[in-house]
């Protein structure tokens, strides 16, 4: 058989190095059926969009998320090829742990914060661009193609959760663009999400970590998030704000 | 009175030299813009805490002065006071100039500076930053239209007022917008206060004249032509009151603030245990930026020395840069208060006062912006019938 | 000139599929694709890709439909071009899909900042394990001519 050719002008258009593609989209699958034979097949049905009557969201117990675990920074990192390059200062963070001590009374905490997916997020408003928005499901996402590299979102942005890419980004995840000059911060991992999939800290939550991260549709009643929000009190951060963030914490 | 005389500035070798000088200063300003657009903003003095840097303070104030600069145009054909023509058209060429820098600057420092074209045809009306964006090149529109009328002949004098009062008034929209910008910022201690937005007008027209006075007097020192002193003296009693208002409007920014018990933390930063934030307040603004130029202003014999009068208008635009400085940078330093009550860590410096190193680059990118809005009024009033001819007085 | 050139190669570009101008020493080198397509690539894909690009992004991103036909991403995994040293080549490269075409028409794109220009990770092992060193060495035959 033959590979694939450096220069094929003049190549044959029935060579057998060629095979099938299927439709284009997301989640492709690469099977190797025998050796040699390749199919390259994207899942997901063609009309899908993001539906205005879901509003996605995350519920983490605090009480769960324990100090010494960052199972769903790693797992974050990993998927969206965000990482440490030795400058803290300026390295993104998508997601971070937060230990909290009350002075009054010792308790120690730690939770995960990332974007909160505010209904009214202080990030879109701001955006003259209009390059912060948020989808018809609930998340609010930086459009790259038109953000400007003003940083005016992460003077709102109440949770510190946008990063700027302070360097030039080589090697990125292929489903997970991101380059020097624009914002960025938690998608919710939307290229999973759109296909049926959970975030990657959440995955990473149940799987390696303590299972304290529940991923939802907070407009299905049926959902475990929300049978869970509508049991148990919880709360949001800076709820005085009344920004009516998509991520809730219990036992904060 | 006298009819004003208006002709083009005569070449003089400290005129060009003087052009050559704020030439090299933009031309270390576009090599610094190349340098971070190549290697990103990570040579610069910014991070993921201090989002707004020096380039921004830089811009910020000449956006703020540009406005102010207006005045003495506007006091002329607003207000009626005739004695102030032969200084009204410098007046507005150094507004268009001195936003231009500031503009020059703020876009400069983007991320994407090369998607300039995005930011001028996507607009978010939600955003206050857009509407600034088109208060911005209106302000140049409106005041090139009235910069026109002040020159044109046989203009009727009603348009020439009607023109005066446009500009009036978006120049007070203009301020008020660069205000609301940080006004808007909820989750920021520091800047969550309607009373931003006239603080921020006061400080347009103290930081304005003081610009025009300046760049008035360097214009004449240089080719001759200028007014005279009695005006002068008139302009450093106002910009005594002006610096004034300030102060006062400052005290009441901090006041007020001492009543929202959530804020209580960002004042005593600033105002007691900020370390350059407190000390750049008390020496750079409140002292050196107010008290010691408001004293010579009002002096009975220095005001008219043109050495101590000059002290104090720079003076005032130092300390309108330092208190820029503060607001802007010690408003970020000081960190989010998301769990109130609570002490936080993280490794995204969470809880920690952030701090700030700015670097050479974003020096010259600011600097520059301030010598282009100065190279711009010199072009101006080399091809312009701008400045009133020299008198023998 | 630059403008002359541009519409030069885009009248050149539109009418390239007659044989004669893809022979023509003036047209750029265009790589192969490694896959035949299921359905075949609108007539003027060569003058409005961007268009379909653009549209269809919005769709992705704003709307998140990841079943668009113009996807990126699926442009970068079918029109991968290998380097000699048999691995795909990144946008560095002249050889390029979408440089290949660009040097000659001096349009320089941005998309790669961000986008990775190779296809993700594909397992290709199967192709070596037949006869892992015949098909290589004939694979290098063919490029040292
Ligand atoms: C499944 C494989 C496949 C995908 C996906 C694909 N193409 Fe193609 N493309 C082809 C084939 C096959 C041709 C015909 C020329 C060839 O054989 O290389 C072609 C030709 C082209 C040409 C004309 C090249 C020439 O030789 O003149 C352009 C331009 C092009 N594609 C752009 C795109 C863009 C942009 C995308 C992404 C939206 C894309 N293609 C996605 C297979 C694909
Ligand atoms: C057949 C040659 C050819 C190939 C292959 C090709 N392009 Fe293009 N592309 C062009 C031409 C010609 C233009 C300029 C059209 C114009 O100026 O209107 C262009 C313009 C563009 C533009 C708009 C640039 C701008 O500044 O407006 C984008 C985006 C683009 N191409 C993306 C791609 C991508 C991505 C690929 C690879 C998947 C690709 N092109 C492959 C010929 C090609
Ligand atoms: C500043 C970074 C950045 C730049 C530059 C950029 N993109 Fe993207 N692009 C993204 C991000 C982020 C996504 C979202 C990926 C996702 O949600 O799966 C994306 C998604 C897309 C998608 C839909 C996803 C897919 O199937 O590929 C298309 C199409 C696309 N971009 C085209 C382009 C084109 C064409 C250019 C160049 C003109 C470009 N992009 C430049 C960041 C960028």
């Amino acid at each position: 058989m033959k590979l694939p050719m450096v220069n094929n002008k003049k190549t044959d258009p029935t060579d057998i190095g060629r095979r099938q593609f299927m439709k284009s989209g997301a989640a492709m699958v690469t099977v190797t059926l025998a050796p040699g034979v390749t199919i390259m097949a994207y899942g997901g049905s063609a009309e899908s969009q993001a539906n205005p009557a879901t509003r996605w969201g995350l519920l983490i117990d605090v009480n769960k998320c324990t100090k010494d675990c960052d199972e769903c920074v790693t797992a974050c990192s990993k998927e969206n090829g965000w990482q440490d390059t030795g400058n803290p200062e300026t390295d993104a963070q998508w997601i971070r742990k937060i230990d909290l001590l009350n002075p009054e009374t010792g308790l120690e905490q730690s939770l995960a914060v990332m974007c909160q997916h505010c209904e009214d997020a202080p990030c879109v408003d701001v955006c003259p661009t209009g390059a912060s928005f948020k989808r018809p499901d609930g998340i609010v996402l930086v459009d790259k193609h038109t953000c400007i590299g003003c940083r005016y979102c992460m003077m709102a942005c109440p949770y510190k959760a946008r990063s700027f890419i302070h360097e030039p980004v080589t090697d990125q995840k292929p489903y997970a663009p991101r380059g020097k000059g624009t914002v960025e911060g938690c998608t919710l991992c939307v290229h999973r999400v759109d296909v049926g999939g959970t975030p990657a800290c959440v995955e990473a939550c149940n799987t390696t970590g303590n299972g304290a991260m529940i991923f939802g549709n907070l407009n299905d009643p049926e959902s475990e998030i929300a049978i869970q929000l509508a049991t148990y009190a919880s709360s949001a951060i800076r709820s005085d704000l009344g920004l009516n963030p998509g991520v809730r914490y219990q036992n904060l | 009175m006298a009819k004003t005389m208006f002709s083009e500035v005569k070449s003089t070798p400290q005129f060009w030299g003087t052009l050559v000088i704020l030439g090299a200063f933009v031309g270390a300003a576009a090599m610094s813009v190349l340098y971070i657009e190549k290697y990103g903003h990570i040579v610069t003095g910014m991070n993921n805490q201090i989002v707004w840097g020096l380039p921004h303070v830089f811009a910020i104030f000449l956006i703020v002065a540009a406005s102010g600069a207006l005045n003495v145009a506007s006091i002329e054909s607003v207000f009626g006071k005739a004695d102030y023509k032969p200084a009204s058209r410098l007046s507005s060429v150094l507004a268009i100039a001195l936003l231009m820098g500031g503009l020059a600057a703020l876009v400069l420092d983007l991320g994407r500076a090369d998607r300039l074209i995005i930011a001028m045809t996507k607009y978010n009306f939600r955003s206050i930053f857009a509407w600034n964006v088109l208060l911005y090149t209106g302000f140049i529109g409106v005041v090139a239209v009235y910069l026109y009328m002040q020159m044109a002949r046989g203009i009727p004098a009603i348009w020439l007022r009607s023109a005066g009062i446009a500009a009036f008034i978006w120049r007070l929209a203009l301020t008020t917008g660069t205000g609301s910008i940080f006004g808007w910022l909820v989750a920021r201690s520091a800047y969550d206060a309607a009373i931003m937005a006239p603080l921020f007008i006061s400080m347009s027209f103290s930081f304005g004249l003081a610009m025009f006075m300046l760049v008035s007097t360097c214009t004449k020192r240089l080719t001759g032509q200028g007014f005279n002193d009695v005006l002068r003296l008139r302009m450093a009693r106002l910009l005594g009151v002006f610096a004034a208002v300030v102060l006062y409007f400052t005290a009441v920014q901090h006041l007020s603030n001492m009543y929202v018990a959530e804020h209580w933390n960002v004042v005593k930063f600033i105002l007691l245990n900020g370390g350059i934030y407190t000390q750049l307040f008390w020496i750079g603004q409140v002292i050196l930026g107010g008290i010691v130029p408001m004293a010579i202003l009002f002096h009975p014999s220095l005001a008219r020395k043109t050495k101590p009068l000059m002290a104090a208008v720079l003076l005032i635009i130092l300390g309108g840069f330092a208190q820029l400085y503060v607001i802007v940078i010690g408003g970020q330093a000081f960190p989010l208060d998301m769990f109130p009550g609570l002490e936080v860590s993280s490794s995204f410096f969470d809880g920690v006062i952030n701090s700030y190193t700015p670097s050479i680059y974003e020096w010259a990118l600011g600097l520059g912006a301030v010598a282009l809005a100065f190279i711009i009024t010199g072009i101006a009033i080399k091809i312009l019938r701008i400045l009133p001819e020299a008198t023998s007085e | 000139m630059q403008r002359f050139l541009t519409a030069f190669w885009i009248a050149l570009l539109a009418f390239g599929n007659s044989a004669n101008a893809q022979d023509s020493d003036l047209f750029p080198d265009i790589p192969k694709a490694l896959y035949e397509l299921e359905t075949p690539h609108p007539d003027d894909i060569r003058i409005n890709h961007m268009n379909y690009l653009r549209h269809d992004r919005d769709a992705t991103v704003r709307l998140g439909d990841r079943g668009i036909e113009f996807s990126l991403k699926s442009c970068i995994d079918c029109h991968a071009v290998r380097g000699p040293d048999t691995s795909f080549v990144t946008i560095e490269s002249d050889r390029y899909f979408c440089k290949a075409c660009h040097i000659s028409v001096g349009i320089n794109i941005d998309c790669f900042q961000c986008h990775n220009s190779r296809p993700e990770a594909v397992d290709f092992s199967g192709l070596f394990e037949a006869d892992a060193s015949g098909v290589l060495k004939a694979y290098l035959e063919e490029i040292s001519q």
